[in-house]
């Protein structure tokens, strides 16, 4: 039996279910942002950010921050697995990024719910 | 018709200090024979020279090789297949220790394979006679029993060559498959079991190398896919 700590759920099937149910979530979220830039073609701040006060839209963003931040994650871990043979260099490099996701995720929700 | 060039790998680890590529001139009076037949021609010049081969006839499966940067058997790969402006560039397996020349040592391939319990388990009293399957039962397993080891598609696999000691690889599950989709063998949950870490077939890219070299034309890929609907179907 093949043995793991580090890995987003710590079994294959569950990181592999998750890693398409976020690129599902990210890819609706880009759709409908990138028709929104399209159909609001003189965009302002005040519908920009009266998109954002919406709680529907709030709860989608945070939705794909998420996603985005397990997507990155579990993605990240299999290259580190692969390409990094030494286990300090990739414990290093996994608590980077593991830092790094978590900063985005906090600073996201901040601007979310700071606006 | 100039004379055909061979680079082949050449590493004897009692008496080099590192491998190095060995260039021959073989005459092969204009016919379209096997890689094998090289080999062979190479041999009677340099009769040190290290390959494995044993049916020519590719059902053993041990003159899997490098040829050209494509991996296959050469007993059955005629050099019109290869060949690029007459030269030939042959190099044993990719990412198994080399013992010596083209003969790489095949341990962790077999440990992979074992690891899949290669063989049929089922727990109720054993009929009379034997354990029949229907036409369709049995025909589930075209296109998994046919593979001969010879780890063509294994060493042609990054997922194998960055964790051969965790991902099980495309032989290994190809045979893996062969065994849960049989219909005599009751060991399928703890098959699947054994099998839903990230690496030993999660590890899998998708990139369809193995299925690219597979000289029996298998679809490792393919059963691949059929193990992870299995694992989904049995967790969800
Ligand atoms: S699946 Fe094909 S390439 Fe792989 S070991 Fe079997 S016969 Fe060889
Ligand atoms: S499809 Fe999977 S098993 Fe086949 S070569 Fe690609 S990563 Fe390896
Ligand atoms: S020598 Fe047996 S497969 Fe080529």
């Amino acid at each position: 039996m093949v043995t793991n700590i580090t890995s987003f759920g710590r079994s294959g099937l569950s990181d592999w279910l998750m890693q398409r149910v976020s690129a599902v979530i990210l890819a609706l979220y880009t759709v409908f942002i990138v028709a929104f830039l399209l159909f609001n073609p003189n965009l302002d701040y005040y519908t920009w950010s009266g998109l954002f006060s919406q709680t529907w839209m709030r709860i989608f963003s945070l939705l794909a921050f998420v996603a985005l931040a397990a997507h990155a994650w579990i993605g990240l871990w299999t290259v580190t697995t692969d390409y990094l043979k030494s286990t300090r260099l990739r414990v290093g490099v996994q608590a980077v990024i593991i830092l790094g996701i978590f900063v985005y995720l906090v600073w996201g929700i901040q601007i979310l719910w700071g606006a | 018709m100039s004379n055909l060039q061979v680079s082949v790998y050449r590493y004897n680890p009692e008496t080099d200090s590192a491998p190095y590529m060995q260039e021959f001139q073989v005459d092969t009076k204009g016919r379209d024979v096997m890689v094998l037949d090289v080999l062979h021609m190479m041999k009677e010049q340099d009769s040190g020279l290290a390959f494995r081969r044993s049916c020519r006839e590719g059902v053993c499966g041990s003159d899997g090789m490098n040829m050209n940067g494509k991996n296959g058997l050469a007993c059955i790969t005629p050099l019109s297949d290869v060949v690029k402006n007459n030269k030939l560039t042959l190099r044993p397996l990719p990412g198994l220790p080399v013992i010596r020349d083209m003969v790489v040592d095949m341990g962790l391939f077999y440990k992979q394979y074992e690891r899949i319990q290669p063989y049929l388990q089922n727990d109720t009293p054993p009929p009379a006679i034997e354990r029949l399957q229907s036409p369709e039962e049995r025909d589930k397993l075209d296109g998994l029993y046919e593979c001969i080891l010879c780890a063509c598609c294994s060493t042609s696999c990054p997922s194998f060559w960055w964790n051969p000691e965790k991902f099980v690889g495309p032989a290994g599950l190809l045979q893996s498959y062969r065994f849960l989709a049989d219909s005599r063998d009751t060991a399928t949950s703890e098959r699947l079991s054994n099998l839903e870490d990230p690496f030993s077939v999660f590890r899998c890219r998708g990139i369809m190398n193995c299925v690219a070299v597979c000289p029996k034309g298998l679809n490792p890929t393919r059963a691949i896919g059929k193990i992870r609907e299995m694992l989904l179907a049995d967790a969800t």
